[in-house]
C-alpha cells in the first residue's frame, strides 16, 4: 500500500480529479495549502510596503493506493496537473503501513478501494 | 423658529455620520489579522455607547454651553436646558437638541480614529479609560475652543467646516503619540502583518464615504445651498484623491491597488472636511489630488524612516491629510461660497493662512501633551500593553474569549 500526496496548482484540481476517475481512482482527499517552490511567491504592496516572497495557494490531494494503482495515479496527475511551467507542484509517494475503513472495520489492501 | 426642513437634514446627516463609526471599524477591521479583527470591532461599537453616554452627561456641556474658560461652561450638564427650541447661537432653525445630537456623533467618532494606531496590543480595559479621559480632556476643551460659543480660537477668526482641526488633526497627533510610546507590535521587522480581510476595507471605505456627506454637508446645519456647495465638494476632493493615490501607486510601484484607491478617498475626505463650506469645486479637485501625494509619503516614506508602529496610518492619513486641509482652507477659501467665512491667501487675504497655521499648530501642541499626560495615567494604574502572549495569541481571544472565523463548522 502506498500513499500519494500531490501538491498542485489549484486551477489544475479539475482535470486531474477528471484523469483520476478515468483511472477508476474514486478517492482522494483534498485541502488547501500554502506554499512555493522555485518560482516563488508574487510580490504583495499595502500601502506601499512591499513584501517579497510569500506563499502562494495550492491544492494538496492525498490519495491511498494498492500497489498496482501507484503508476495509474502518478500518471494521472501528471496529465492533469502538468503545464511546463514552474509551479506545477510535486508528486511524493510512502509506503502506507496500515489502512482501517471505519465502517466495517475492514483492514489493508481491501479496505483502500 | 424651527424649519422643517433644516431639522430633517440634520436628523438625517447625524444618522449618516454615526453610520462612519462601524464603517470605520470595517475600514480597520479588515487591515487587522484575523486574529484581532473583533478587538477593533469591538474598540469601535464601545465607543459609541461610551460616548453616547458622555456627552449627553457632561460632554456637550463642556464643549458648547457658552464660556470663555478652558471648557465649556457646566450649565448645559446633563442636557439641562438644553430643550427642543432653537438655540441661535449654534443653529437658528432647528432645536437644540438636533444640534446637540448631531455633534454627538462627531465626538463618537474621533478617538475612535486614535484606534489605528495602537492597533493589536492595547488592553481594552486600559483602552476604555484612556478614550474617556481623552473625550473629556482633549476632545472637549479642543471642541469648545474651535466651535464653542466663547472659544478662543472660534473668535481668532480660525475656519474649520466640519471638524479638520478639531476631529482629524487631534486625533492623528493623539495616534502619533500613543503609537510611539505604546511602541511596535512585537516582530514587526520580521512578521510584516498584511490585512486579513481587504473586501472589508472597501466595505468600511464605501460607508465612510457616504456618511461623510452627512459629516460635511450636515455642517450647514441647514437643508440649503451651503450643504450643497459641501456635498458636491467633498464627492469631488474624495474622488480626486482616491484617483491620485492610484496613479502614484501606478508610477511608482508599477501597479495601483484598491488599497490605495481607499486610502486616498478617506485621505481626500479628511482634507476637504474643513474647507467643505468654504471652497469651490476646482480648489477642491486641487486638495484632493494633492493630499495623496502628502499622506502617500507619510505612510510609505516617513513612517519607515521614522520607525514608529503607527498600525493603521491614523496619523499619516487623518493628521497629515487634517493639516493640509486645515491650510488649504487658508489658501482656497471665498467669500463667494460662504459669505459668512472668509477670504483666504489667494482670494487677497494672507492673514487667513497664519490663522489656520495657529489653529493647527495649537491643536498639535496641546493635544500631543496631554495625551501623553493621559496615556502615563492610565499605564501607570492599569498598564496600557498586552502582554506578550496575549498579543501573539491575539486580542479577540485574549481580551473577549471570542473568535472571529471558526475553521470548522
Amino acid at each position: 500500500m502506498k500513499l500519494v500526496i500531490a501538491i498542485i496548482q489549484p486551477y489544475k484540481l479539475e482535470e486531474v480529479k477528471e484523469e483520476l476517475y478515468k483511472s477508476e481512482i474514486n478517492l482522494i482527499t483534498v485541502s488547501e495549502v500554502l506554499g512555493h517552490g522555485r518560482q516563488m511567491g508574487v510580490t504583495e504592496v499595502y500601502r506601499g510596503h512591499k513584501e517579497t516572497g510569500n506563499l502562494l495557494r495550492k491544492i494538496r490531494l492525498e490519495i491511498a493506493v494498492n500497489e498496482n494503482y501507484v503508476e495509474p495515479a502518478i500518471k494521472a496527475i501528471v496529465k492533469g496537473a502538468k503545464t511546463g511551467e514552474a509551479g506545477d507542484g510535486k508528486i511524493f509517494v510512502l509506503d502506507l503501513n496500515e489502512c482501517v475503513r471505519i465502517r466495517t472495520e475492514e483492514r489493508g489492501p481491501v479496505a483502500i478501494g | 423658529m424651527v424649519n422643517a426642513g433644516d431639522t430633517a437634514w440634520v436628523l438625517m446627516s447625524s444618522a449618516l455620520v454615526l453610520l462612519m463609526t462601524p464603517a470605520l471599524a470595517f475600514f480597520y477591521g479588515g487591515m487587522v489579522r484575523r486574529k484581532n479583527v473583533l478587538s477593533v470591532l469591538m474598540q469601535c461599537f464601545i465607543i459609541v455607547c461610551v460616548l453616547s453616554i458622555q456627552w449627553v452627561v457632561i460632554g456637550y456641556s463642556l464643549s458648547f454651553a457658552p464660556s470663555k474658560g478652558f471648557w465649556g461652561g457646566l450649565q448645559w450638564l446633563g442636557l439641562n436646558g438644553v430643550g427642543l427650541e432653537p438655540y441661535a447661537d449654534y443653529a437658528g432653525t432647528i432645536p437644540h437638541q438636533a444640534f446637540m445630537v448631531f455633534q454627538m456623533m462627531f465626538a463618537i467618532i474621533t478617538p475612535a480614529l486614535i484606534i489605528g494606531a495602537f492597533a493589536e496590543r492595547m488592553k481594552f480595559s486600559a483602552f476604555l479609560v484612556f478614550t474617556l479621559l481623552w473625550a473629556t480632556f482633549v476632545y472637549d476643551p479642543l471642541c469648545h475652543w474651535v466651535w464653542g460659543m466663547g472659544g478662543w480660537l472660534r473668535n481668532i477668526g480660525a475656519l474649520d467646516f466640519a471638524g479638520g482641526t478639531v476631529v482629524h488633526i487631534n486625533a492623528g497627533i493623539a495616534a502619533l503619540v500613543t503609537a510611539i510610546v505604546l511602541g511596535k507590535r512585537s516582530n514587526l521587522d520580521k512578521n510584516v502583518p498584511t490585512p486579513h480581510n481587504m473586501p472589508f476595507v472597501v466595505l468600511g471605505t464605501a460607508l465612510l464615504w457616504f456618511g461623510w456627506f452627512g459629516f460635511n454637508a450636515g455642517s450647514a446645519l441647514a437643508a440649503n445651498g451651503l450643504a450643497v456647495n459641501a456635498f458636491v465638494v467633498t464627492n469631488t476632493a474624495a474622488a480626486a484623491a482616491g484617483l491620485s493615490w492610484a496613479l502614484i501607486e501606478w508610477l511608482r510601484n508599477g501597479k495601483p491597488t484598491i488599497f490605495g484607491v481607499c486610502s486616498g478617498a478617506v485621505a481626500g475626505l479628511v482634507a476637504i472636511t474643513p474647507a467643505a463650506g468654504f471652497v469651490s469645486v476646482i480648489p477642491a479637485i486641487i486638495i484632493g489630488m494633492l493630499v495623496s501625494v502628502f499622506c502617500f509619503i507619510a505612510v510609505t516614506v516617513i513612517k519607515p524612516l521614522f520607525g514608529y508602529d503607527d498600525s493603521l496610518d491614523a496619523f499619516g492619513v487623518h493628521c497629515v491629510g487634517g493639516i493640509w486641509g486645515a491650510l488649504a482652507t487658508g489658501l482656497f477659501a471665498s467669500r463667494l461660497v460662504n459669505s459668512a467665512g472668509a477670504d483666504g491667501l489667494f482670494f487677497g487675504n494672507p492673514k487667513q493662512f497664519l490663522v489656520q497655521l495657529a489653529a493647527v499648530g495649537v491643536t498639535i501642541v496641546y493635544t500631543s501633551v496631554v495625551t501623553l499626560i493621559i496615556y502615563k495615567l492610565v499605564d501607570l494604574f492599569i498598564g496600557v500593553r498586552v502582554d506578550e502572549k496575549s498579543e501573539a495569541m491575539g486580542l479577540d481571544l485574549t481580551q473577549h474569549h471570542e473568535r472571529a472565523y471558526t475553521v470548522l463548522e
